[in-house]
C-alpha cells in the first residue's frame, strides 16, 4: 500500500491529532510546542505539494474516507483549484509558524503558550478541512473548527480589546455559520445529498425551485459574512488590529482566502455556471459588492493611524479583487481571482510579519512608529516595501500580475468600467503604502517618550530599545520567514507562469470545461 | 525586412550601472572607491552604448529577449535608431554629469552620498531601458522604475519642504502612470493582443475611432514625464533636488524619457499614417503650443534661477511634442534632434547654476549682479548654453528650430510657426536678462567700493576691501560644464551623425 494514497486524509488528521499532542507536549515542557507545529505543518506543506503534483499529473483525486463510497461517505475531492489552496494554506501556516516563536513568547502570557499552540494547529486543521473535502456538511464541521479556534485565538492575546473583537466575531461568525448550515440542510431536504458533485448533478433540474433558491441565498451570505466581502466586514478590523501579531498574519494570509475558496466552490462547483448566470443573477451582485469593497477598502484604509488596522481594511478591499474576478465568468478574470489568492496570502502574509516584528522590537503599532525605521530595521523596512509596492501593483510583483489578469479579464468581458476602480484602488493604495514608506525611510524616528501607543512596554520583561537611528533589526528568527514572503512577492511577479499555469487549469474547471 | 541581430548588449548596458550599486554599496566606507565605480560605470556604459552603433547605422536593429513573465508581457529589448539616440545621450552625459556630481556633493560635504550615487545609477540602468524597450509593458516597468528611483534624489536634504516636494513628485509620476498609462496599455492590449512597437503602429484598424483616441488620451495624460500642462507642477517641485540631479534627471533622464516614450507611443504604437487619420495630432500640437507659450511666461516671473530653467525645461520639452505632433519628415527629425539638442543645452544651464550656488550659495537671478566678472568661465558657458535655448547659431538649438519650422511648412501648419516665433522671443525674454544681470550690472563688491571710494575721497584712505576675484566653483565641476558647453557648439558644427539616426527613424516611419 502507497503511503502518497493517504496523503489527503493524513493533511487534516495529523494536525487534529497533533492539536491534542502538542498541548500534552506543552504540559512537560513548553519549548515542545513550537517544534512540534513547525514539523507539522511543514510535513503537511510537503504532503500538500505532492498532493498538487499528482493533481497536476493525473487529474483529480478522489478520497474516500473510511473507504465509505460517495455520496453516502464522505470525499475529500482534489482538484486544480484546491490542491493549490492546499498548498498556498499549508506553506504559510509554515511560514507563520517558523516566525511565531518569539513574537509569541512577547505577545502571549508564558502559560497560555501551549493552548495557543494547540488551537493554532486547530485552525490550520480546519483550513485544511475546509479546501480538501468534497461534501458540504463536512464542509461545515470544518468551518465551525476554523471559526471556533479563530474566536479564541484573537481573545489570546493580553489586551482587554481583543476580547470584545473577538466576541463581535463570535457573534457575526455564528450567524455565518448557522446561515451556512441552513443553506445545506435545504439543500439535502430536496436532494437527500451532501456531495458536492453528486449535487452539482442533481441540482439542475430543481433549480428554479424555492428552497435552492433559499438555501442558495443562505450559503452566500454567510460565506460573504466568512471571507469579509463589503459590507459585511465589519467583524475583521477589531479582530485583525487586536488578534496578536501571528494570529493577525495567518488569518490575514489564508483565512478569508479559504473563505474564498469555498464560495467558488459554492458557485461554481454545486452549483453550475449557468445557475449563477441566468437563474439567479449572483454575480451581478457580487460584482456590484466587490466594486464597492475594493474602493471603500482603500478608501478606510487610508484614515486609519493603527497599521495593522490598516492592512485589515486594505485586505476588505483585497478580497473584493478576489470576489470580482469570480463573478465575471470568463477564464482570464477568474485565474486573475485564484492567483489573487496566492499573491494576496503572500502580500499580506509579509506585511502583517513585519507589522509584528515592529511590535517586537519596538512595541509601537502606530503607523507614526515607523518613521526612520529604515535605518533601526532596515530588512525588516526593505520587506515592508517590497509587500507594499506588490499591493500597488508595481510591475515583477505578485500584484501586478493579479491586476494584469482581473483588469484584461473585465475587458475580454467588455466590463470597461471596471478598470477605472481597479486602478483606482492601486491608486489609493499607492496613497496608504506611500505615506508609510516615506516615513520609513525620510522622516526623523520618534523619540520613545513620544510614543503613547506603546503597548506591550509595561507588560513587557523585554524591555524596550529606546527608538535610535543604529540598526537593531528583529531576530533571525523573525526576519528569515518575513523576508522569504517578501521574497516570494517578487519571485511569483517574476516567474509568473508556475502558479498561473494551475490557475488557468482550475480557472478552466469551473467555468465548465474539462 | 530590417535585419535583426541577437546580442545581449543592451543588457550589458542596462546592467552595468546595477553592478556598480552593488559595489558602491560594499565600498561605503571608502569615498574615492565608491566613486571610482561611478566613473567606471558610466564609461563602461557609454562604451557598450557606442559598441552597438555601427550595427545600428548599418541598418540593422539588436534585439534580445529576455524573459516572458506571461504571454503578453515579456521583458524584451530592441535597439533602434531611436532608441540609440536616447541611450548615446543620456549615456554620455551621464560620465559628465557623475564627474561634476562628485564635485558638487564633497564642495557641499552632503550627507548620505553612497544613496545618492545607488540611486542616481539605477536611474541611469532604468533609462537605458526605456531607451531600449521593445514593448509597452517593458517600457511600462522601467518608466516606474526610473519614477521610484529618483525619489530618494528629491527627497534628498530630507528637509520638510524636499518632503513635500517629493511627495507631489511621486504623486504626479507614479498617479499618472498607474491611472493613464496603465489603463492604455491594458486597453491596447485587448484590442491588438500584443505590446509590441512597431514601424506603423500597432493599432491600425483594430478598433473603433473613438476608443482609439480615448486610448490617445489616456497615453498622453498617463507620460507625466514629459511635463505637458496640466500635469507639469511635479517638475518646479523636483527642483529641491541636489542641482546634478536636476541636470542630468530633470533636464535630461526623466524628462527626456518622457518625451521619448510619448514619441514611441505615437510612432510606434500608433503610427503616423493613423493619427494622421485620426486628426489627433493636430489637437496635440495646440496643446504642445499652449504648454510653450504658458511655461515661458511663468518662467518669466521666476527669481530663482532653477525654476526658471524648469519651466523653460517645460516649455522645451513641449518642442518636442508639437514637432511631432506634425506628424512630417522635418518635424519627426525635429523632435528627434532637439532631445540631444536641448540635453545638452539645459545641462550646461544647470551645471552653471550649482556651480553658481556652490561657489557663492545664491540661487536667485536678483543676487547674481555681476557674477560674470566672478565666474567668467561658468557663465560664459551659460551664455552658450542661454544662445542654444533661444535658438541662435553657432549654438545646436538653432538646428531643432530650423527642422520645427520646415516641419510646420510641411504640414502646411502655419499657426506653429507663429508658436515658434513667439517663444523664441520668449526664450530670449527670460534667459538674456540673466545674461545682462551677469555682465554688465555691477557686483555688490563693486558697488560697496565705489561707496567707500566716495566716503573716504577727501581722507586719502585707499580702498581696503576686495575688488572682485574670481572665484569659480571647483575644478571638476568647471570643466564639466565646460564640455557640455562646448558640446553644443559641436552638435551645431557636426551634427551628422545624429542626423543621420533620425533620418533612419523618419525612413522607418514614413
Amino acid at each position: 500500500m502507497n503511503i502518497a494514497e493517504h496523503f489527503p486524509a493524513l493533511v487534516i488528521v495529523i494536525p487534529l491529532l497533533f492539536a491534542l499532542i502538542t498541548w500534552l507536549a506543552g504540559l512537560i515542557n513548553r519549548a515542545f510546542c513550537w517544534v512540534i507545529a513547525l514539523t507539522i505543518t511543514f510535513l503537511c506543506f510537503l504532503m500538500s505539494f505532492s498532493i498538487l503534483n499528482t493533481v497536476m499529473h493525473t487529474g483529480r483525486i478522489s478520497y474516500h474516507m473510511g473507504a465509505w463510497e460517495p455520496p453516502w461517505g464522505i470525499e475529500y475531492a482534489i482538484d486544480y483549484l484546491n490542491g493549490f489552496v492546499l498548498v498556498v494554506v499549508s506553506f504559510i501556516a509554515f511560514i507563520v509558524t517558523l516566525y511565531s516563536r518569539k513574537s509569541v513568547g512577547l505577545e502571549i502570557d508564558e502559560e497560555k503558550s501551549p493552548a495557543f499552540y494547540s488551537l493554532y494547529m486547530l485552525l490550520f486543521t480546519g483550513l485544511m478541512g475546509m479546501t480538501i473535502t468534497g461534501d458540504i456538511f463536512n464542509l461545515y464541521v470544518f468551518i465551525e473548527i476554523t471559526s471556533l479556534s479563530g474566536y479564541a485565538l484573537i481573545a489570546i492575546g493580553r489586551r482587554r480589546n481583543s476580547l470584545m473583537a473577538s466576541f463581535n466575531y463570535l457573534i457575526l461568525g455564528t450567524i455565518a455559520a448557522t446561515f451556512i448550515l441552513i443553506g445545506i440542510g435545504y439543500l439535502y431536504m430536496v436532494t437527500g445529498s451532501l456531495n458536492m458533485a453528486d449535487l452539482r448533478e442533481k441540482l439542475p433540474p430543481l433549480y428554479h425551485s424555492r428552497v435552492v433558491l433559499t438555501a442558495f441565498g443562505f450559503f452566500t451570505v454567510g460565506l460573504s459574512l466568512k471571507l469579509a466581502l463589503f459590507p459585511l466586514h465589519i467583524w475583521l478590523p477589531n479582530a485583525y488590529t487586536y488578534a496578536p501579531s501571528v494570529v493577525s498574519a495567518i488569518m490575514a494570509a489564508t483565512s478569508t482566502k479559504v473563505g474564498a475558496y469555498a464560495m467558488l466552490r459554492i458557485l461554481f462547483t454545486v452549483f453550475k455556471v449557468e445557475f449563477d448566470l441566468n437563474v439567479v443573477p449572483v454575480t451581478k451582485i457580487l460584482l456590484v459588492l466587490s466594486c464597492i469593497a475594493i474602493i471603500a477598502g482603500s478608501i478606510l484604509a487610508i484614515s486609519q493611524t493603527n497599521i495593522k488596522r490598516m492592512l485589515a481594511y486594505s485586505s476588505v478591499g483585497q478580497i473584493g479583487y478576489i470576489v470580482l474576478g469570480t463573478t465575471m465568468a470568463n477564464q482570464t478574470a477568474m485565474t486573475g481571482s485564484i492567483i489573487h489568492i496566492l499573491n494576496h496570502a503572500l502580500m499580506k502574509g509579509t506585511l502583517f510579519l513585519v507589522a509584528g516584528c515592529v511590535v517586537y522590537k519596538t512595541g509601537i503599532e502606530d503607523i507614526s512608529g515607523l518613521k526612520g525605521m529604515g535605518q533601526k530595521m532596515p530588512f525588516s523596512m526593505a520587506a515592508f516595501t517590497v509587500g507594499a509596492l506588490s499591493m500597488v501593483g508595481v510591475p515583477l510583483t505578485v500584484g501586478f500580475i493579479s491586476k494584469w489578469y482581473l483588469a484584461t479579464g473585465a475587458l475580454k468581458a467588455g466590463m470597461w468600467f471596471i478598470l477605472p476602480i481597479i486602478l483606482i484602488s492601486s491608486l489609493l493604495s499607492a496613497i496608504y503604502f506611500w505615506r508609510i514608506i516615506e516615513g520609513i525611510y525620510f522622516a526623523p524616528a520618534v523619540s520613545s517618550q513620544h510614543s503613547e501607543v506603546s503597548t506591550y512596554r509595561s507588560l513587557d520583561h523585554h524591555n524596550p530599545h529606546p527608538v535610535s537611528r543604529s540598526r537593531d533589526d528583529a531576530p533571525p528568527g523573525m526576519l528569515i520567514p518575513t523576508l522569504i514572503l517578501a521574497g516570494l512577492c517578487i519571485f511569483f511577479g517574476i516567474a509568473a507562469y508556475i502558479p498561473v499555469s494551475v490557475a488557468e487549469k482550475a480557472a478552466n474547471m469551473l467555468l465548465g470545461g474539462t | 525586412m530590417v535585419e535583426i541581430v541577437h546580442s545581449a548588449a543592451p543588457v550589458c548596458a542596462i546592467g552595468v550601472s546595477l553592478v556598480a550599486v552593488i559595489l558602491m554599496l560594499i565600498s561605503k566606507g571608502y569615498p574615492n572607491l565608491r566613486e571610482f565605480w561611478t566613473i567606471g560605470a558610466s564609461i563602461l556604459k557609454f562604451s557598450i552604448v557606442v559598441s552597438m552603433l555601427p550595427t545600428i547605422l548599418d541598418g540593422k536593429v539588436i534585439e534580445y529577449s529576455l524573459y516572458s513573465i506571461l504571454p503578453g508581457l515579456d521583458i524584451k529589448f530592441r535597439v533602434d535608431p531611436m532608441g540609440i539616440f536616447f541611450a548615446l545621450t543620456a549615456s554620455f552625459l551621464w560620465i559628465i554629469t557623475s564627474f561634476y556630481s562628485i564635485g558638487y556633493m564633497r564642495a557641499l560635504k552632503e550627507h548620505a552620498q553612497t544613496r545618492y550615487f545607488s540611486f542616481f545609477a539605477i536611474a541611469l540602468s532604468a533609462t537605458m531601458g526605456v531607451a531600449f524597450s521593445a514593448n509597452l509593458f517593458t517600457t511600462f516597468l522601467f518608466y516606474e522604475l526610473i519614477t521610484l528611483s529618483t525619489f530618494p534624489l528629491v527627497a534628498h536634504t530630507e528637509t520638510p519642504e524636499a518632503i513635500k516636494s517629493s511627495r507631489r513628485y511621486i504623486a504626479y509620476l507614479l498617479g499618472t502612470s498607474i491611472a493613464f498609462q496603465l489603463s492604455a496599455i491594458f486597453l491596447t492590449y485587448n484590442a491588438t493582443g500584443t505590446l509590441e512597437f512597431s514601424n506603423h503602429g500597432i493599432l491600425a484598424g483594430k478598433a473603433p475611432d473613438m476608443l482609439l483616441i480615448i486610448i490617445f488620451i489616456l497615453f498622453m495624460a498617463g507620460i507625466t514625464k514629459a511635463a505637458m500642462m496640466p500635469f507639469h507642477s511635479w517638475l518646479p517641485a523636483a527642483m529641491v533636488a541636489p542641482t546634478p540631479v536636476s541636470a542630468l534627471l530633470h533636464a535630461v533622464a526623466v524628462v527626456k524619457t518622457g518625451v521619448f516614450v510619448l514619441l514611441k507611443v505615437i510612432l510606434f504604437v500608433f503610427g503616423v499614417d493613423l493619427l494622421s487619420k485620426l486628426g489627433v495630432g493636430t489637437a496635440l500640437a495646440y496643446f504642445a503650443s499652449f504648454t510653450i507659450i504658458v511655461a515661458s511666461f511663468i518662467a518669466l516671473r521666476q527669481d530663482n534661477l532653477k525654476l526658471r530653467l524648469a519651466y523653460s525645461t517645460i516649455s522645451q520639452l513641449s518642442y518636442v511634442v508639437l514637432a511631432v505632433a506634425l506628424l512630417t519628415p522635418g518635424g519627426i527629425t525635429a523632435s528627434v534632434m532637439h532631445i540631444i539638442i536641448h540635453a545638452f543645452g539645459k545641462i550646461t544651464l544647470f551645471f552653471a547654476a550649482g556651480a553658481i550656488y556652490v561657489a557663492t550659495r545664491k540661487t536667485n537671478i536678483s543676487e547674481l549682479n555681476g557674477i560674470g566678472k566672478q565666474m567668467p568661465l561658468t557663465m560664459a558657458a551659460f551664455t552658450i548654453g542661454v544662445l542654444s535655448m533661444i535658438g541662435v547659431p553657432p549654438a545646436a538649438g538653432f538646428i531643432s528650430k530650423w527642422y520645427m519650422i520646415s516641419g510646420s511648412i510641411e504640414a502646411r501648419q502655419i499657426p506653429f510657426i507663429i508658436v515658434i516665433a513667439a517663444s523664441t522671443i520668449l526664450n530670449a525674454c527670460y534667459f538674456l536678462p540673466i545674461v545682462y544681470t551677469a555682465y554688465f550690472k555691477r557686483h555688490d563688491n563693486e558697488i560697496y567700493n565705489e561707496e567707500w571710494r566716495m566716503l573716504n575721497k577727501g581722507y586719502g584712505m585707499i580702498n581696503l576691501n576686495s575688488e572682485v576675484r574670481i572665484k569659480e566653483a571647483p575644478p571638476l565641476m568647471v570643466v564639466s560644464l565646460i564640455l557640455t558647453a562646448i558640446g553644443t557648439l559641436v552638435l551645431f558644427f557636426w551634427p551628422s551623425l545624429f542626423l543621420e539616426l533620425a533620418r533612419m527613424v523618419v525612413g522607418g516611419v514614413i
